[in-house]
């Protein structure tokens, strides 16, 4: 991972009255699997539009390994996409669609040969050569559509929420796919989705979006430990997101307590938002934990107890895999390192604006 | 499940006493002779020269006719694919709007336009250009039938067309495409069923009219469709009428199993 390859400046896109991304600045290093994450309506997908060439910005610049091609048509630029419901041609072969980017370019036969059987291979769907589209499963045809578009060795793969019309094992076993392909291939990969654990799964970087805006950019470990603002904590995992005051460095009141923490700079008694993951809460005897609470709702979830603990006023959710029983009392401890204390957003609005990078 | 079957009832009936009966006594009637003796010379009455020439340019005529609809109607369709629903319903019943009034009276509107003395001539007498004299001539009658048939064209690549995956265009731009090679190699391809659905409408009613060549083409133009109706009502000889029926039924047969090879889906056609 080193030298930038795509670099998006000043990116504004409206369509008709609606501004969907706005002065957006983003770049994208070689070798790089990163991933456009945030809920529906948020730009993602027409931020990985304008990159494909089916948008064009209405200002602002992309830059390609240090060229413009803002005005490239999507068929001269050297990147190619792996498409949402897959937009396999039905009325060709699988061999005939992963030929068709090499037909064009008008490579040899034996080459197109060769490249097919490569690409078949590396996606495990050899012997599919003269099946139809029609006659794969979803998740066949997913991976024809990423041979496809492989084939043509792009420097860049951008993929549009690909797994989202899969079913969940085969979701998860795709993600592993992916990770393997692009280790395999060493290209960068610009990933699409909603879906949070995907993001976390097989991302280098995520990028966080809300309302054409970039909220926080960072590796998985950053935006899930270190979500920068309440929208973030919410949008990856589950989160309790609990109004605090920072009485001073390492020191937050909240709850009707005080916690030590590890963040500092925030100042003197000002107002905070502290998340804190369900995971990280921790149930023990009453007279153990620093505040107590009651437990008021309890449901089995496989690999642990979801609870509702109510502290305080306060509703906190717990994941643990000891199990307290509805009506419970329990004391509530939180290890420092567990508190992230964000700044509050000055108003509603601000909570879906761009942060200061 | 018995309420379900008496539904279809009806449409029972009515496909035997009006579509199979009279299909059968055509049969009958084309090879008979007015005694009720089978007989095959119904059939070859097509072979006269005359009969022959009015098949020929019947089939000439109904092919061009089809191939002009398909060339005029495709962008068309691509046009109205491309807009959003609202602009489209606009446009649509546009072109829609003609087939609400008769089709005689729009066909002899035709023949009062491109008369001698019709308002063509007047117009373009006026501003002193030469005159239109395409009337009772081959010209006429393609126009009458493109006029009359172009909306069975459009309906069909429109709605193949609007279906299309937009995803599946921009897949083959993002694979290199040009515009060009987009359009001969995915969207003409895939607008097959439409395209045959287009061809089928125009030209079998093309290849049967009679109206239309009667009121463009004058009585000097014969087709195979005026032959048939001249003798089913000049000559009064249904079994002559019938077989050169049952040859014209021949050859729409034919040329739509012809078309429907190209066809992989078979959602076009009843082939």
């Amino acid at each position: 991972m080193s030298n930038k390859l795509i670099d998006i400046v000043n990116v504004t896109k409206s369509f008709d009255e609606n501004i969907i991304l706005d002065q957006l600045n983003l770049y994208i290093r070689e070798n790089e699997f990163l991933t456009l994450l945030g809920p529906s309506g948020c730009g993602k997908t027409t931020l990985l539009r304008i990159l494909g060439g089916f948008e064009t910005p209405d200002s602002g610049d992309i830059i390609f390994d240090g060229k413009n091609i803002n005005k490239l048509p999507p068929n001269r630029r050297q990147l190619n996409t792996v498409f949402q419901k897959y937009a396999l041609f039905t009325h060709m072969t699988i061999a005939e669609n992963i030929a068709f980017g090499l037909k064009i370019k008008g490579k040899s036969k034996a080459y197109i040969d060769d490249k097919i059987r490569y690409a078949l291979k590396l996606v495990n769907l050899e012997g599919y050569r003269d099946r139809t589209p029609d006659s794969l499963s979803g998740g066949q045809q997913q991976r024809i559509a990423i041979a496809r578009a492989i084939v043509n060795e792009p420097k860049v793969l951008l993929l549009d929420e690909p797994l989202g019309a899969l079913d969940l094992k085969l979701r998860q076993d795709m993600q592993y796919e992916l990770i393997r392909l692009k280790n395999e291939l060493g290209i960068t990969f610009v990933f699409v989705t909603h879906d949070q654990e995907e993001a976390l799964t097989m991302s280098d970087t995520i990028v966080v979006m809300n309302q054409g805006y970039i909220q926080q950019i960072g590796t998985p470990e950053d935006i899930y430990n270190e979500p920068k603002n309440a929208f973030v904590a919410d949008f990856i995992g589950d989160s309790n997101i609990l109004p605090a005051t920072m009485v001073e460095d390492k020191v937050v009141k909240m709850l009707g307590a005080t916690w030590q923490c590890v963040d500092v700079g925030f100042g003197h008694n000002k107002p905070v938002d502290a998340v804190i993951r369900p995971e990280d809460i921790d149930l023990v005897k009453p007279e153990e934990g620093i505040i107590e609470g009651v437990v008021t709702h309890l449901i089995f979830k496989g690999v642990h107890y979801e609870m509702e603990v109510l502290a305080n006023n306060y509703e906190l959710l717990v994941h643990s895999t000891d199990m307290f029983p509805v009506g419970t009392e329990v004391g509530i401890r939180v290890d420092p390192f567990d508190i992230q204390i964000m700044k509050k957003p000055e108003s509603e609005d601000a909570e879906a604006v761009g942060i200061e990078e | 499940m018995k309420s379900r079957k008496l539904l279809a009832g009806p449409y029972l009936f009515w496909s035997i006493s009006f579509i199979i009966i009279p299909l059968f006594m055509i049969v009958y009637y084309g090879l008979t002779t007015k005694d009720g003796d089978f007989t095959l010379l119904n059939l070859a009455k097509i072979t006269t020269q005359e009969n022959l020439k009015a098949l020929g340019l019947a089939l000439l005529l109904s092919f061009i006719s089809t191939v002009i609809c398909l060339l005029l109607a495709y962008p068309l369709a691509m046009i109205l694919a491309e807009k959003n629903i609202n602009q489209t319903s606009f446009i649509v019943l546009i072109f829609i709007l003609p087939m609400w009034m008769n089709f005689l009276l729009r066909t002899l509107a035709w023949q009062n336009l491109l008369e001698k003395n019709g308002i063509i001539n007047m117009v373009l007498n006026f501003l002193g250009l030469p005159e239109l004299t395409i009337i009772n001539t081959p010209y006429a009658i393609v126009l009458g039938m493109v006029y009359n048939f172009l909306p069975f064209m459009v309906l069909p690549l429109y709605n193949v067309l609007a279906k299309l995956d937009k995803d599946v265009i921009c897949a083959a731009r993002d694979l290199g495409a040009n515009n060009l090679q987009t359009f001969s190699k995915i969207i003409l391809p895939l607008s097959i069923p439409g395209i045959i659905s287009g061809i089928t409408m125009v030209f079998v009613p093309s290849l049967t009219t009679f109206v239309i060549s009667d009121l463009l083409g004058g009585s000097k133009i014969l087709l195979i469709g005026n032959i048939i109706e001249q003798e089913f009502k000049q000559g009064s000889n249904w079994n002559a009428g019938s077989g050169l029926s049952l040859v014209l039924m021949i050859f729409i047969i034919a040329s739509m199993a012809m078309i429907a090879k190209y066809d992989k889906n078979g959602e076009g056609t009843a082939f």
